[in-house]
C-alpha cells in the first residue's frame, strides 16, 4: 500500500512536472522539428542559473524568471547559429558538449563567488521570492494521504504552479502543432529541401523551434530548482538521456506524450525501489546498489519500448517512430 | 500556335524571343571535375523546354545551380530581369520559380492535403506569433485547402486527401509533389526527372498535365533521360554533355545532329572494330 502511494505522490511531485515541462521542450525540438538536442539539461541548467542568481542578486521573482529565459535564448541562438545550416547529427554533437560546458563552467572555482562552484546554490538563497507568493499556510498540509508542506521547498503551492505551467505550455504546442507554423516545422522534420523548396526559410523555423524549446527546457529548470536547489551535476547527461527516454516512452510530437512519460518514468522508479527494498534480502543487492539496480530496468524497459512499440505509448506510428 | 521558335538558331546558347531564364558564364566544378560549364543559355517563357544529356552530363546540378541549390564558383543568371546571384532557394522559389526532385520529396509522415497546404505561399499563420492567434489565418487556411482540393481533384489524388504521403505510389508521390509545387501559382516549374520510376499508365496522365500548364502560361524546363517523351511534349530541347551546351534545337531533329549522336554513342560508334583486330 505504501508504495502505491509512494508512486502516486510521485506522479503528483513538483519534479515529475518539472520533466514533464522540460520534455515539452525536447517535443518541440524533435518531436515537431526532427532536431537532435542532446544538451537539454544545458538549457535546464542555464535557466536554473539564470533564476537563482539573479534573485540572489535581489531580483524580483518576474525579472528572475525573464534572464531565465533570455540565458536560454542566448544559448540557443549560439548553439544554433553554426550548427543549423549543417546535417542533424552535428546540432547533437554541438549540444550535448555545449550542455557539458555549461556544466563544467557552472562547477568550475573560477565561478565559485556567482555560481557556487560544485555545491551549487543552495535552497534557501534563491527560493524566498517564490514562496513569499505563496497563498497557502506556512505549515505541513495533509489532503487525503499525502503530507507536503505548504510553501517551502516542494510543497504544494510549487505542485500547483508546476502543474500549471505544464498544462499551459502543453496547451501552447497543441495550438502551434496544428498552425501553419507547426505545419512547417513537420515539413522541416521530414524532407528539409523539399520545404525549401516550396519558399520557405527553413534554418530560421529551425532556429525558433531551437530556442522556444530551449526557453521550455529553461523554465522546467527553474522548477526543479525550486523544489531542489540549483546543483550543477543534477543536470550532467544522464537527465538529457532521462528527457528522452519520457519523450519516446509517452510519444513524440503528440501533446500528452511528455506528461504521461514523465509520470510513468518517476512513478516506476518508485516502484522498482520499493519492490527491491521489500523482496530483494540486502546480503543480494545492499540499499545503495538499489538505485542503480532500478535504472538497470529502467533501461532494459526502454529498449523493449524500442523494439515493440517504437511510436511510444501516444504516438501514432505512422507520423513517428523512434526506429526510422 | 505560331511557332515561336521559328526564328531561334539550331546552335548552342540560341538566343530566344522571350527569355524568362537568362544564364551566362556559369561554371562549377568539384576539386578538379568540371560539372557545368554553360556559356550562354536562355529558357523561352511560356514553353517546354528539355534538358537532355548522357549520365553524368551536369543537368542535375545545372538545375541545381539554377534553383539555388548549389552555388557555382563563376557565373550569373536572371530569372524574370532580376539577377539570382548568391539568392536562397527560399527566395528563388518565392519569385515564383518552383522545383520538384528526381528522388521524389513527398513528406511521408504528413498527409496529402497537409503536403498540399504547406506549399501554398503568403499564409500569415506561418509566422510564429500569428500561429498563436488562430483568427488571423482561418479564412486563409480555408482558401488553400480549397485550392489544394481542387488541385488534388485534377491529379486524381483527391480520394487520398487524409492517407499519408508514405503510403503513395511512385507514381502518384511525383503527382503529389507537382500539385505540392502549383500551389504558389508559380510562373516556372522546373522538373527533375518527372517519369522517373513512374509506370506506363500514370506517364500518359503525367505529361497531360504538363502540356496543360504550359497551355495555361506556365513556363516549364525539365530533365529527363525518357526520350519517348521528350518528343513528344517538348517545344525546345537543350542538350548537355561534359558540362556544355552542345546542341539546341526542336525534338524531331535535335536527335540527328552529329554532335549529339557522338555524345550519347560514343564519337566512333559507326567505325567497325572487326578490322582493326586483323
Amino acid at each position: 500500500m505504501d508504495i502505491v502511494l509512494d508512486a502516486l505522490g510521485t506522479m503528483m511531485a513538483p519534479a515529475t512536472a518539472a520533466f514533464a515541462l522540460a520534455a515539452i521542450g525536447l517535443n518541440f525540438h524533435f518531436g515537431l522539428t526532427g532536431l537532435l538536442n542532446m544538451g537539454h539539461a544545458g538549457f535546464m541548467l542555464l535557466g536554473m542559473y539564470g533564476y537563482g542568481i539573479s534573485t540572489q542578486h535581489g531580483a524580483p521573482i518576474w525579472m528572475a524568471l525573464i534572464i531565465a529565459i533570455i540565458a536560454a535564448t542566448i544559448f540557443g541562438l549560439l548553439l544554433g547559429w553554426p550548427t543549423l545550416k549543417l546535417r542533424g547529427d552535428y546540432l547533437a554533437i554541438a549540444t550535448i558538449s555545449a550542455a557539458e560546458l555549461v556544466r563544467y563552467l557552472g562547477r568550475s572555482n573560477t565561478l565559485q563567488g556567482l555560481t557556487g562552484g560544485s555545491t551549487g546554490i543552495r535552497g534557501n538563497d534563491f527560493k524566498f521570492t517564490f514562496e513569499e507568493l505563496s497563498p497557502l499556510p506556512d505549515e505541513n498540509i495533509t489532503i487525503l494521504f499525502w503530507t507536503n508542506h505548504g510553501t517551502k521547498s516542494s510543497s504544494w503551492w510549487l505542485m500547483i504552479v508546476a502543474w500549471v505551467f505544464v498544462a499551459l505550455f502543453a496547451l501552447l504546442f497543441w495550438q502551434l502543432a496544428r498552425s501553419p507554423w507547426g505545419r512547417v516545422l513537420k515539413g522541416i522534420r521530414e524532407d528539409e529541401d523539399a520545404v525549401r523548396s516550396l519558399g520557405k526559410n527553413v534554418y530560421s523555423y529551425k532556429m525558433q523551434a531551437l530556442v522556444l524549446g530551449g526557453v521550455i527546457g529553461a523554465l522546467g529548470g527553474v522548477i526543479w530548482a525550486l523544489g531542489a536547489s540549483v546543483q550543477p551535476d543534477s543536470m550532467g547527461r544522464p537527465t538529457t538521456f532521462w528527457l528522452w527516454t519520457i519523450l519516446l516512452l509517452g510519444g513524440a510530437a503528440t501533446v500528452f506524450g511528455p506528461i504521461l512519460g514523465s509520470m510513468i518514468f518517476w512513478m516506476s522508479l518508485v516502484i522498482i525501489k520499493g519492490l527491491a527494498s521489500a523482496f530483494i534480502p540486502s546480503s543480494v543487492l545492499s540499499p545503495v546498489e538499489i538505485e542503480p539496480f532500478s535504472l538497470v530496468l529502467v533501461g532494459i524497459a526502454l529498449m523493449c519500448l524500442v523494439i515493440f512499440r517504437p511510436q511510444g505509448i501516444l504516438g501514432n506510428k505512422r507520423e513517428l517512430a523512434f526506429n526510422d | 500556335m505560331t511557332d515561336v521558335f521559328a526564328d531561334v538558331a539550331h546552335e548552342p546558347g540560341a538566343k530566344k524571343p522571350d527569355p524568362i531564364v537568362i544564364a551566362d558564364h556559369v561554371h562549377r566544378h568539384f576539386g578538379g571535375l568540371t560539372a557545368v560549364d554553360v556559356e550562354h543559355f536562355e529558357v523561352q517563357r511560356h514553353a517546354i523546354t528539355a534538358l537532355i544529356g548522357p549520365n553524368g552530363a551536369g543537368k542535375s546540378t545545372f538545375f541545381n545551380l539554377l534553383t539555388g541549390f548549389d552555388k557555382p564558383q563563376t557565373g550569373e543568371w536572371q530569372f524574370n530581369g532580376h539577377s539570382l546571384v548568391g539568392t536562397s532557394p527560399a527566395k528563388i522559389a518565392r519569385a515564383g520559380k518552383v522545383r520538384t526532385f528526381q528522388l521524389t520529396k513527398a513528406l511521408n509522415r504528413m498527409t496529402v492535403i497537409e503536403n498540399m497546404r504547406l506549399g501554398a505561399a503568403e499564409q500569415r499563420g506561418e509566422n510564429f506569433f500569428n500561429a498563436l492567434v488562430p483568427g488571423l489565418w482561418r479564412s486563409r487556411e480555408q482558401e488553400i485547402t480549397k485550392k489544394a482540393e481542387s488541385l488534388l481533384k485534377r491529379f486524381k489524388l483527391y480520394e487520398k486527401r487524409d492517407d499519408y504521403a508514405g503510403s503513395l505510389s511512385g507514381g502518384q508521390r511525383k503527382l503529389l509533389e507537382m500539385a505540392r509545387a502549383l500551389m504558389s501559382d508559380p510562373e516556372m516549374i522546373m522538373l527533375d526527372e518527372p517519369m522517373a520510376g513512374v509506370n506506363p499508365a500514370l506517364t500518359e496522365s503525367l505529361l497531360d498535365h504538363i502540356v496543360e500548364l504550359r497551355d495555361e502560361g506556365k513556363t516549364i524546363l525539365f530533365v529527363e533521360h525518357d526520350m519517348h517523351m521528350v518528343r513528344r511534349i517538348s517545344d525546345w530541347v537543350v542538350v548537355m554533355a561534359e558540362g556544355s551546351i552542345i546542341a539546341e534545337g526542336p525534338p524531331n531533329t535535335v536527335m540527328s545532329n552529329t554532335a549529339v549522336q557522338d555524345a550519347y554513342l560514343g564519337a566512333h560508334h559507326d567505325t567497325d572494330l572487326s578490322e582493326d583486330a586483323s
